[in-house]
């Protein structure tokens, strides 16, 4: 199969926006395909995680992993120095970047100085974080994906609708016609044959790729180790395969010790997908040696910033940067599981975008993410790292309407004159209980203090039917007619 | 200034008062107490769970095992390290057998195609394994590289019973992986697979297809039948 | 997730904190929640200045104001009583948020000592009262949906199903996906109708799916919208919030 034969164009990728979340969600939940794939897929996912953390002291583990990652954190200026100096001890080459442009710019020209033209990719976020194809085929470097979902979604122009399973959106019948259209496969049922097409599609792009590039899963500071987590082989094959590797990663992504290594990889993997362990936990620390036989000769890390030391500065928006990207948030959220990731218009979908992306994109961009949950608290229980995360999109919340401490772009931005002047008007009858007693009365103006679109409300719901008397005046006349000795 | 010392910066100079370490006790991670019958079931147990085959072996007569594994996939190339004991003695049973002996001590640049398309199986030794989560460990060296466990269709892993141990923090601590890490170190818990097409479940999407462990028994506790 | 609660002796006396929207929309649960303590022999005090628990603006983002409705309702307790309140999401704010909510302040010692007293009120027939029931209704199949706040920030997922339990002739219907959210979440509701709208529309189809006649719930809110919903639909499953219901069935 020829290697030109398949070419995806990057630059037609459909695009979502965070601005966009209610038309999106609306799409979204018209769409019986992709309310049925995405209940169908979560359901499942629900129930494996239950499963996989069967004998297990769950909470406990939680406990480690959450106190692992807060030490980590607490130590990160001093573990990101020690990684830097133990990689490059081994002969892994540290670059640092602030913001994704840079490290666009850095990968580039680690690529083209080895006039690079075919890059082969493993799983990362943190690239799809920065538009990093787009970035590398503007240069005429083509960059290709290597996981079996993030392929699929390159082949379809489309981005991943789920950080562990990008192709989470599509079912078997859309995906073989994808590749039937996009690389000349028969139509079939058969996830088989479809794989294994994929797989000598891949193998022959493995062989011509001048790069490898990855994420990472955990990098360790103490010996200067790069974790990465995968079931498909294909996180090895672009470490192993070409003659240079790039690996990125946040720089939040950071542990202590290799010993803070197996319970965060037990709780990763259960929470993720439900197993018990993935096919290949691969660590890497240092690039070929002398005297060995493959493995890339070159091996860089790229640490990208790209606005987590900002989130870093606040004490209860730290915990955002706990996150070890297992989507269990995702998978339990009823929100994600009605509206799927592509509504979000972000890299990072569901409960964790949410609180992640106001601080990569801005408040601006994304002030309807926050209040894109009911507040369940769905999140918060399966977190292997315990974020608080429905205090989290409170406290983003808070910030959008300017009353938070306003260190989150573009805090304040959702704050309207009627609405804090309608807020104002509750806190007034709240306060004063004399005239909130005055009962339907009361309940007449609260109506008026909800935001414009109660209306919608009547849209799907009978309204309450009011109740005619209030709480207040039932329990004096119960109390007046318990004096009187009698009741009802 | 450079971004490596104005992330630092920000990051030492931060808003909010300096945080403290937590201390971590790592109890839930170890401790299990399980004995080698105990170790040997549940390695098993979780392993196959994940399509991975177990085939047990007295140690004196494995390797008519591994020549009755090949026959049985029909190997014809089997690629092998020479110096490893296990590729030693393997090399040395199947001398006069049908199965192609493919050297593996080449780089990789002078044989690439050749690793990729005409060889049906990789035969490696293993460091060890882990019961708790039925995990091989591997630490790829000049003589057994990386890819050999990971290219061919067929991945053929031999591992001593007596090796196994309870949990990864188990190992990770036993053998001191702290004080000096390989180029590669690697789990590896059956056959490359993936759940990307609707959550079914279709194996050998990059790497083998089939994992085969062949786990050695000493004479006294050999035949342990699976 | 609370820590694992230590629970007083009956007391002789307890405060009740009714909830907004039990005070404007369903005061005869709230009603039925004072007979439901009354009849275990605790005089109910129901302070007369409460309002709200200010959890609507807190959970907008409105922090000054929900500050200053939370801080209006601390001085509404000065006996050391438990106080009990019919509403898991109510409960959750006075417990959980009102500490986060006044920490660093001056009212913080008051705010912690009010939200140690917090009890919901299944949670407080089961766990304080110990709370012993003769079913007097008809057989009936009945779904129980247990509010995100009550089973998720006030760890009460059994409360509500084992007061059902107790009632010899009704029938507890397991619907799929109990614990998911209803779709309610306050303000959610109105800022996201569609979304909303199609998680209560999932939560009713399981009731239904299920078997169930009637549904009971411990919140005002829940009911409101798996109610509003099923009449919408013009389907005939009724809601009717626990309090009322153990009341209407063992009195």
């Amino acid at each position: 199969m020829s290697v030109q034969s398949h070419d995806v164009q990057p630059q037609g990728v459909q695009t979502y926006s965070p601005r966009e979340f209610h038309r999106q969600a609306h799409d979204a939940l018209g769409n019986p395909q992709i309310r049925a794939n995405f209940r169908k897929a979560m359901d499942g996912l629900m129930t494996k995680r239950r499963d996989s953390f069967g004998d297990w002291d769950l909470e406990t583990l939680r406990e480690l992993g959450a106190n692992i990652r807060l030490r980590a954190l607490a130590k990160l200026p001093d573990l990101l120095e020690q990684l830097e100096a133990n990689c490059e001890a081994n002969g892994i080459r540290v670059h640092w970047a602030e913001d994704g442009d840079q490290a666009c710019r850095i990968i580039r020209e680690i690529c083209e100085s080895h006039d690079a033209s075919s890059v082969v990719k493993g799983k990362s976020m943190v690239t799809e974080e920065m538009h990093l194809n787009a970035h590398l085929e503007e240069a005429g470097i083509e960059a290709l994906e290597s996981d079996l979902g993030e392929y699929l979604v390159q082949l379809n122009e489309q981005t991943p609708s789920h950080i562990i399973m990008p192709a989470i959106h599509l079912n078997t019948d859309e995906i073989s016609e994808i590749l039937h259209d996009k690389t000349g496969t028969e139509r079939t049922r058969d996830v088989d044959y479809m794989t294994a097409a994929a797989r000598s599609q891949l193998r022959e792009r493995f062989m011509a790729a001048d790069v490898g590039i990855s994420g990472v899963n955990f990098a360790v500071a103490e010996t200067g180790t790069l974790c990465l987590v995968e079931n498909e082989g294909n996180g090895r094959m672009t470490t192993t395969v070409p003659p240079v590797h790039i690996a990125v990663t946040g720089i939040e992504k950071v542990v202590e010790q290799l010993r803070d290594v197996p319970p965060l990889y037990a709780l990763l993997t259960r929470s993720a997908t439900g197993q018990h362990v993935t096919t290949y936990f691969n660590m890497i620390s240092s690039p070929r040696k002398d005297g060995e036989h493959d493995g890339p000769k070159e091996v860089h890390l790229v640490l990208v910033d790209s606005g987590r030391s900002s989130i870093y500065q606040d004490d209860e928006l730290l915990d955002t940067l706990r996150c070890i990207r297992c989507g269990a948030c995702m998978n339990h959220c009823p929100v994600y599981t009605r509206v799927g990731g592509h509504t979000y218009g972000t890299t990072y979908p569901g409960p964790i975008g949410s609180i992640l992306s106001p601080h990569l994109m801005g408040l601006d961009e994304t002030k309807d993410l926050p209040t894109a949950s009911s507040l369940c608290g769905a999140c918060g229980e399966v977190c292997p790292v315990k974020i608080p995360i429905p205090d989290l999109l409170v406290r983003l919340r808070r910030e959008s309407v300017g009353e938070g401490r306003g260190n989150v772009p573009g805090a304040g931005v959702k704050r309207t004159r009627k609405e804090a002047a309608a807020w104002k008007g509750f806190q007034w009858l709240a306060t004063h209980p004399a005239v909130w007693r005055a009962g339907t009365a009361v309940a007449g103006k609260l109506k008026a203090l909800m935001p414009a679109k109660l209306g919608s409300w009547t849209d799907y719901r009978t309204a309450p039917r009011p109740a005619g008397t209030t709480l207040h005046a039932l329990v004096k006349r119960h109390q007046a007619n318990k004096t009187h000795g009698e009741e009802r | 200034m450079r971004a490596r010392d104005a992330i630092l910066k920000r990051l030492r100079e931060r808003t909010d008062s300096p945080l403290s370490a937590p201390e971590s006790d790592f109890a839930v991670v170890t401790h299990r107490g399980w004995s080698q019958e105990e170790r040997l079931a549940r390695f098993e147990r979780w392993i196959v769970s994940v399509h991975g085959e177990v085939i047990h072996a007295p140690r004196d007569t494995w390797t008519d095992t591994l020549a009755k594994v090949l026959a049985d996939k029909g190997v014809r190339r089997l690629a092998l390290g020479k110096e490893h004991p296990v590729a030693a003695e393997a090399r040395h049973a199947l001398a006069d057998a049908e199965v192609e002996l493919v050297d593996v001590d080449r780089d990789i640049e002078s044989w690439q195609r050749e690793q990729f398309e005409r060889v049906d199986a990789g035969l490696t030794s293993t460091r060890g394994a882990i019961a708790e989560t039925g995990s091989l460990w591997l630490w790829p060296t000049p003589d057994e590289p990386r890819l050999i466990s990971l290219v061919p269709p067929i991945h053929v892993a031999v591992l001593d019973a007596d090796t196994l141990e309870d949990t990864f923090f188990d190992v990770v601590e036993a053998h001191g992986w702290a004080d000096g890490m390989p180029t590669n170190a690697l789990l590896i818990s059956g056959p490359s697979k993936t759940a990307d097409i609707e959550q079914t479940l279709a194996y050998g999407v990059h790497g083998p297809r089939a994992l085969v462990v062949i786990v050695r028994h000493a004479a006294a506790a050999a035949g342990g039948e699976a | 997730m609370t820590p694992v609660k230590l629970y007083p002796p009956k007391p002789e006396k307890v405060y009740f904190f009714g909830t907004c929207l039990v005070d404007l929309l369903y005061p005869e649960a709230g009603l039925d929640a004072i007979r439901l303590l009354e009849r275990e022999g605790i005089e109910v005090l129901f302070p007369e200045d409460q309002t709200c628990c200010g959890q609507p603006a807190y959970t907008s983002g409105y922090q000054q104001e929900a500050r200053a409705v939370a801080a209006a309702q601390l001085d509404l307790f000065p006996e050391p009583w438990p106080i009990v309140v019919p509403s898991g999401s109510c409960g959750g704010m006075m417990r959980t948020h009102y500490p986060q909510l006044f920490a660093g302040s001056d009212l913080e010692e008051r705010a912690n000592e009010v939200a140690g007293r917090i009890h919901e009120l299944t949670e407080f027939l089961v766990h304080v009262c110990h709370l012993k029931l003769e079913d007097r209704g008809a057989p009936e199949k009945v779904a129980m949906h247990t509010s995100c706040s009550a089973r998720r920030e006030m760890g009460l997922a059994e409360t509500g199903p084992a007061l059902l339990a107790q009632l010899g002739k009704v029938e507890l219907v397991e619907q799929a996906r109990g614990a998911e959210c209803c779709g309610f979440g306050g303000t959610f509701a109105v800022r996201h109708p569609e979304v909303s709208a199609a998680m209560v529309e999932d939560k009713t189809a399981a009731i239904e799916e299920a078997g169930a006649q009637r549904f009971v719930t411990s919140d005002c809110g829940c009911l409101m919208n798996i109610g509003g919903r099923f009449a919408h639909q013009k389907t005939p499953v009724e809601g009717e919030h626990i309090a009322s219901y153990l009341w209407r069935r063992t009195s």
